[in-house]
């Protein structure tokens, strides 16, 4: 035997002993035995829009930031706050002024430390009109001192109510005191951004052979239409905890093809197409998950001076509402382990009650009698059959709905309405100028409060393309900025919208996913479904 | 011909130039921009964004800024929705994928097609003809997007052989699938084509001619047959290598290729008018020299054609 040959047979032989010992380690809290491979692939559907913290608006590029950065604060598996590169902070008796205090051992991929100057500049650049961040109104709904002024141009960065006291304390100042405040920063619009590298860059910093972030991961690849790479990063304060070498995103346009790839084993974790979650939980038991997401799914009513006249009436509203049957949409249509709704707030938001509303008490037929009895005294019968159009953005599950929700009011209510589908822009266009008799919506919560959705119907917000007003509802949201205790006035809100019926909900959301089960830790009870793949890890199967 | 070259390519720039305005109008014409979404931009956040985006000008003069860039620093602007990525480097990384598997079913199609198709007419009328030609049914009638899900399936799920997508550098193993998804159907019209052409040739005087002197059947179909033959499968496959390369968005959808394809259908659905008009420019380029090749190409099978 050469020596060249023994070496190489001894290097093979040391690597297999090491590979050997690495699959015998186990999970320090759930003695799990550790897979040898600690890869997770999932599928996402299209490109991110950016992996810059202050320039990304998309949810699948907001997980990916999440990992290549840390904000002050994180989410655990249940949506609580845990300390990120803010180890705790204090709120003054105002409720407007916050200081974090940072840990001191955080540092970026190329072994600069975090310190609260980095923050300073990330939100001054978020706020920035030369940065033209399409989230920069987040910066607004944080009510940091000076924000609007910032954000329209009229006041110079500097001036934002966000300061580092020295290089681990960090204050901030707010106009108003936000009870979820704290929430906010765990948004990726508020993570630090490394500024030396920002400034010699320029916008080619994203690449990445120039990355720098602080998270748990850093850039390696980055493949438009294919796939996006992330693995450890050894700088990461806590890297001696994170078990997950490697995450990557495969980006997949049909659904059903990226099933196909999960169950050749290609992917841990894809979505599950409508309607196929029942057949999947037979086939796979376990591995087909549904748990409750943060998001609605609503028709909306044109009430403005465009609107057709007979939605004016409430019992309209109401009798349309009502003859809706709602189990047959989430059982036979969606399938995927949706809750039917009958409040606009998803039942699952911290610290909301929702009301119990006189609809949701009622069985189906009670609803349906109720809705005859309601639209014959609006004046709508045989001989004088309410018709109005739906529009709905294209695609496949929306269309499934509307056909539904149009076919139960034709045969319960004698109600034509005519379906009409228009492409995502041209439907947001003509939904924003109410060109619309009744359109589809929906929404997912920014941070986990009922203010996020019932913000969408005051009278003054950019959503509300219904045009809904009322004056009692506008002031219950604007005493819930101060309130100590915004549950009932939450509640409140919503028995006025049940009243009102200027929307129908439908149902809230579900997130269906196929998920291996050699993953573990992945936050299911995490409403937001902020996930961290620092928390994650692949158990031997 | 260096005159008729040159004059074609003369031609070329003011169709390309006119191509870009009716697609820049187009664009303008459809309702929503790229920065209308669900929850409205404040005013003055729109405001900045469109500032930092040249779109609060004037449609003539982001028109006229456009051809300025292009024509001074060849710079085909920002993307408005990847914001890390310009267009430039949006064709850059996606063409070279959309160029290497579109060549490769191309020569597919073409090889395979003009092979099935002079088996079919040589044997006319016997068992070889009838598989040639329902093969090429087959292949033809099968559209792309029932092929892709088929095909990885068949190679990915039940037999295990194949990657069910991504792209790894051009790997061949990746390469597979997008080349048959992509071909097939163009394999059975050149087939088509090639065997109907044949036929009629066979049929001509001076093959009856060649026959009467006593050639050989094979030097009859080679020296012969061949070269008028070929005349019409190639004023189809000119438009056919520009449709491989264009018409490759499922191959994107399917085999998350990384190609142009679906970034070029993203960009009309976004309302990326920048990346729009750079892939548009690009493929009305590259129709203007592939028809030319086309056209270039016939006189050489054609001697009575002459430029």
């Amino acid at each position: 035997m050469t020596r060249l040959t023994r070496l190489t047979l001894t290097t093979f032989l040391s690597a297999g002993l090491a590979a050997s010992a690495v699959a015998q380690e186990t999970h320090p809290e759930t003695g799990d035995t550790l897979a040898a491979d600690q890869t997770f692939t999932y599928r996402i559907l299209d490109n991110i829009s950016s992996i810059d913290p202050q320039i990304v608006e998309d949810t699948d590029g907001s997980d990916v930031v999440r990992d290549l950065f840390e904000g002050l604060l994180n989410q655990d598996e249940n949506g609580e706050l845990v300390p990120g590169v803010a180890t705790d902070w204090e709120v003054s008796d105002d409720k407007m002024t916050y200081t974090f205090h940072l840990r001191d051992d955080a540092k970026w991929s190329n072994g600069d430390p975090v310190t609260a100057g980095d923050f300073v500049y990330a939100w001054r650049r978020a706020a920035d009109p030369a940065t033209a961040s399409p989230y920069q109104w987040f910066i607004s709904l944080m009510s940091l001192e000076n924000g609007d002024a910032v954000v329209a141009g009229g006041m110079a960065p500097e001036e934002l109510g966000v300061e580092a006291i020295d290089d681990t304390t960090l204050e901030v100042r707010l106009t108003s005191p936000l009870p979820y405040f704290p929430q906010m920063v765990v948004h990726s619009t508020t993570f630090p951004s490394p500024q030396s590298v920002i400034e010699e860059h320029g916008s080619a910093w994203t690449s990445p052979e120039n990355f720098v972030g602080n998270g748990a991961y850093v850039l390696t690849e980055m493949n438009p239409g294919e796939s996006i790479v992330r693995e450890k990063n050894d700088q990461y304060w806590d890297a001696e905890n994170v078990i997950l070498d490697k995450s990557v995103a495969l980006i997949i346009n049909d659904e059903n093809v990226a099933l196909t790839r999960y169950r050749a084993g290609e992917l841990d974790m894809t979505d599950i197409p409508a309607g196929q979650f029942p057949r999947l939980r037979d086939e796979y038991g376990e591995e087909a998950h549904s748990f409750p997401k943060l998001c609605n799914y609503y028709y909306t009513f044109n009430l403005s001076e465009s609107g057709p006249e007979a939605f004016k009436d409430p019992n309209v509203r109401k009798a349309l509402a009502l003859a809706v049957d709602r189990d047959i949409i989430v059982n036979n249509v969606m399938a995927g382990g949706q809750p039917p709704a009958y409040v606009f707030t998803p039942e699952a938001t911290a610290g909301f009650n929702a009301p119990e509303t006189e609809m949701a008490g009622m069985t189906q037929a009670e609803r349906d009698a109720k809705a005859k009895e309601l639209l014959a005294e609006a004046g709508f019968g045989e001989d004088n059959p309410l018709s109005f159009d739906m529009v709905y953005n294209t695609s496949e599950a929306h269309q499934k709905v509307a056909v539904v929700l149009s076919q139960m009011w034709k045969q319960k209510l004698g109600v034509e309405a005519q379906l009409s589908n228009m492409e995502w822009k041209v439907f947001l266009e003509e939904r924003g100028n109410q060109n619309f008799e009744l359109a589809r919506g929906a929404w997912c919560g920014d941070y986990n409060e009922a203010s996020t959705f019932l913000d969408l119907l005051q009278s003054d917000s950019g959503y509300n393309d219904g045009k809904y007003s009322n004056a009692e509802y506008d002031q219950l949201l604007e005493d819930a900025l101060t309130a100590e205790d915004t549950a009932p006035l939450y509640t409140r809100a919503e028995e006025i919208l049940a009243a009102d019926m200027p929307v129908i909900p439908l149902y809230h959301y579900a997130g269906v996913y196929m998920i291996d089960d050699s993953l573990k830790n992945f936050p299911v009870n995490n409403i937001q479904f902020n996930w961290y793949s620092k928390d994650l890890y692949k158990a031997a199967e | 011909m260096l005159i008729y070259i040159i004059r074609r390519l003369l031609v070329a720039i003011p169709t390309i130039a006119l191509l870009v305005i009716a697609a820049f109008c187009m664009m303008h014409l459809a309702p929503g921009g790229p920065f209308t979404s669900e929850r409205p931009l404040p005013p003055d956040v729109l405001a900045n964004i469109e500032a930092r985006y040249g779109l609060d000008q004037p449609l003539w003069k982001q028109l006229w800024d456009y051809f300025v860039n292009i024509v001074l620093h060849f710079d085909f602007g920002p993307s408005f929705v990847y914001k890390d990525r310009d267009v430039n480097d949006i064709i850059a990384t996606g063409f070279p994928i959309s160029l290497t598997y579109g060549s490769l079913a191309f020569l597919a199609a073409t090889l395979v097609g003009v092979a099935l198709g002079i088996a079919a007419a040589i044997r006319h009328n016997t068992w070889i003809d009838y598989f040639a030609v329902s093969l090429g049914i087959a292949a033809q009638a099968l559209p792309n997007f029932i092929m892709g899900p088929i095909l990885i399936l068949t190679f990915t799920l039940w037999l295990g052989w194949l990657p069910g997508g991504g792209w790894n550098g051009g790997q061949w193993q990746y390469l597979i699938m997008p080349v048959i998804a992509l071909s097939t159907s163009y394999m059975g019209s050149i087939a088509r084509i090639t065997r109907s052409s044949m036929l009629e040739v066979m049929n001509a005087n001076f093959i009856r001619t060649a026959r009467a002197k006593g050639l050989p059947q094979r030097s009859i179909i080679w020296r012969h047959a061949m070269k008028p033959t070929l005349l019409p499968v190639v004023s189809y496959l000119g438009p056919v290598f520009v449709y491989v390369l264009t018409g490759s968005v499922f191959v994107d959808l399917y085999f998350s290729t990384g190609g142009l394809g679906q970034a070029y259908v993203n960009s009309a659905l976004t309302r990326d008018y920048a990346v729009l008009l750079g892939v548009t420019i690009l493929y009305g380029a590259l129709t203007v020299i592939v028809n030319l090749l086309t056209d270039l190409a016939y006189a050489w099978f054609d001697p009575k054609i002459r430029y």
